[in-house]
């Protein structure tokens, strides 16, 4: 199985991690913790109090599970929580309606699929995230998931950096097709080839959306592999000396790198890394080699067919739109949107999950990925199972064949669910994906990604939606502005803020005029970004405003 | 907005996290059985979070009239009704007038 399997050693770490938290939990039950003392260890396993329950947010390291464990969350769903959860851009999975009292089971639960809720919350590393093709593509230069992996190892209770100035969030691709939003992260890494043929990585620090989204720079060009431990660690060094602790708005490494300047950041963390090299922090290559071993490939049926029967139109619809190329010859990458019309980004019932698992378990070497879109993949099917999947999906309501089209809404839990929230993401996804609902009429305008947030901390990434939608609160009533022109990936920008606000009814009208503007104006193989790019905001605005 | 504006104290339960509202002499999950709290609130919310029968209490305004209680930020009134995508996870899952509430 082409997945890390944790040691001795991390199974123990885990364990004990159960352990503490759930006499956490009975001192705190019993009165002999506050809740000022309390809510910090609860948040270091993921337990959030939220605007209803308590919710829990599980890690999904670098998005990567097994079907068992994949099972395990559908249960976890049905047996503590009120039958689903919610697929986040964090490619973790949450929990609404937790009680804190079955908190310690449920982790007991977690830890005995080799999971947990570490670094999901706080001022640490967080869980990194990674490319959800990783090991897949075929456009691949190599897989990033043994750094992602190697970056678990080192950042997991690092005491250096457990209080971070803020939170710290690093994403990791092995492509030139950037699917993981890299450069909006604090530090972004991508596995390339020089011209030598050598593998290396290229390291970008200080992006970020939230309050002020600043795309990352490029720090270092090229970095042998076997460096990046010590690297990683200096960069986090310059932070954690200089980052600001006195302003929470102004705590994040992109305020540092952009207040100091890109060359300056470098200039030091290069100083500091010379001097972590003599120190002999890096693993031996033979652990990287042992850690690449558990993603290798698995056993590919490359003399199965590599063609598709597409004789059913709507499996063909969603062969265009959902199904990618992988790099083993009579092999697909299957993504499932969670994204129905009308439906909740994200959401997936317990019966769904436990679904996905199996078809996982049936079809896709035991493997699938939570994507950064609130989406699922199936990495590694058969061409020749295309169908058979493909029919299950469609009887259990997955067989949605909008995959980066309109109705392919991120969203984030917005007021519906968050105690931070502004104003509701859902509702305003919900009635954007019925307006646009007939397929023919998405497929027409093509690729649009679509991107709401409840409030500036931007979770639902609006700064890089091709459309972009901020929930705000206007004298206690909910109002949205529009942000067009953004976009995650190679061709990274940041939308910017059209106009005043709408309403609820009135962002959904503005968003309609926006691709019209796009029908009416794009040229020859234009994606509405592109004709955005071309024109301009004016026409945009005009339509919208005028 | 008509009726009477008043102060309530809210919070979560400690064990389930629930929205909570406070009663004069305890808490219910239902806005409707909430009490205005008067000048007693600090008080109250101290007592009640050290007894660890609430969670981060605080005090929201509300209107009050012949409907009964109503906060006065949206906030509020979702987290007193449930999430209104889910009406069916809601206080009043066979309410259809339980979104107008909210609005
Ligand atoms: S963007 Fe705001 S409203 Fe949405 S989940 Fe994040 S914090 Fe909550």
């Amino acid at each position: 199985m082409p997945m890390y399997q944790y040691d001795t050693h991390d199974q123990a770490m885990v364990d004990a991690r159960v352990a503490e938290f759930s006499d956490q939990v009975a001192r705190r039950l019993a009165g002999t913790l506050s809740e000022e003392q309390f809510r910090p260890l609860r948040l270091k396993n993921g337990l959030y109090l939220q605007l209803h329950a308590y919710m829990l947010r599980v890690a999904i390291p670098y998005g990567t599970l097994n079907s068992r464990q994949m099972h395990m969350l559908g249960d976890i769903a049905d047996k503590y929580d009120r039958g689903y959860g919610h697929f986040t851009t964090r490619q973790n999975i949450q929990y609404n309606w937790i009680k804190l009292e079955d908190t310690p089971a449920i982790l007991a639960d977690l830890a005995s699929v080799g999971m947990h809720a570490i670094q999901t919350s706080g001022n640490c590393i967080r869980n990194t995230t990674a490319d959800h093709f990783a090991g897949a593509a075929a456009d691949e230069v190599a897989d990033p998931r043994p750094y992602a992996e190697l970056l678990r190892q080192w950042s997991t209770f690092h005491p250096e950096f457990d209080y971070l100035p803020r939170k710290f969030k690093v994403a990791i691709i092995g492509s030139d097709t950037d699917r993981a939003a890299m450069r909006l992260h604090d530090i972004g890494i991508q596995v390339v080839k020089n011209d030598a043929g050598e593998t290396g990585l290229k390291v970008y620090v200080g992006g970020g959306m939230g309050r002020t989204p600043m795309i990352a720079p490029v720090i270092r060009e090229f970095l042998p592999p076997l460096q990046m431990i010590s690297y990683l660690e200096a960069c986090l060094r310059v932070y954690n000396r200089y980052g600001r602790r006195d302003n929470k708005y102004k705590a994040r490494i992109k305020i540092l790198v952009h207040e100091i300047g890109a060359d300056e950041y470098r200039r030091q963390v290069e100083e500091e890394f010379a001097h972590i090299l003599t120190l002999g922090l890096e693993p031996p290559p033979a652990e990287l080699e042992r850690i690449k071993g558990f993603f290798a490939d698995p056993a590919f049926d490359t003399q199965s067919a590599d063609t598709i029967d597409r004789s059913d139109p709507d499996f063909a619809l969603w062969v265009d739109q959902n199904v990618h190329a992988h790099k083993a010859p009579g092999h697909a990458i299957v993504t499932v949107s969670l994204k129905p019309a009308g439906g909740i980004p994200g959401d997936a019932s317990a019966d769904q999950i436990r679904l996905l698992a199996d078809l996982a378990r049936d079809y896709s070497f035991d493997e699938l990925r939570v994507t950064h879109a609130q989406n699922i993949v199936l990495p590694h099917v058969r061409k020749a199972d295309l169908y058979a999947i493909w029919q299950k999906l469609d009887a259990a309501g997955l067989a949605n064949a909008n995959l980066d089209l309109i109705g392919d809404i991120i969203a984030c839990p917005g007021l519906d669910y968050c105690s931070l929230a502004n104003a509701r993401s859902i509702p305003v996804a919900q009635k954007i994906s019925e307006r646009f609902a007939d397929p023919a009429r998405q497929a027409e305008i093509g690729e649009l990604k679509l991107k709401i947030s409840g409030c500036i901390n931007a979770c639902g990434h609006h700064h890089a939606g091709h459309i972009g939608i901020l929930g705000v609160d206007r004298k206690g009533t909910e109002n949205y502005q529009l942000l067009l022109g953004g976009s995650e990936g190679a061709d990274t920008s940041l939308g910017t803020i059209v106009g005043p606000g709408f309403s609820e009814d009135g962002i959904v009208d503005a968003v309609e005029k926006a691709t019209q503007v796009y029908l009416d104006r794009r040229e020859d193989g234009e994606r509405f970004l592109d004709t955005y790019r071309r024109l301009g905001v004016a026409p945009f605005k005009e339509a919208i405003y005028g | 907005m008509s009726g009477e504006r008043v102060k309530i104290l809210t919070g979560n339960d400690l064990l389930t996290g629930d929205v909570t509202w406070w009663t004069g002499n305890g808490w219910s999950r239902h806005i409707a059985d909430a009490a205005p709290v008067g000048d007693d609130a600090t008080q109250i919310a101290q007592s009640e979070e050290a007894d660890r029968k609430v969670v981060g209490a605080y005090v929201i305004d509300a209107q009050s009239d012949a409907e009964g209680l109503r906060p006065a930020h949206i906030k509020e009134r979702i987290r007193a009704l449930g999430p209104t995508v889910r009406l069916d996870l809601s206080l009043r899952p066979n309410d259809p007038a339980a979104s107008a509430w909210i609005a």
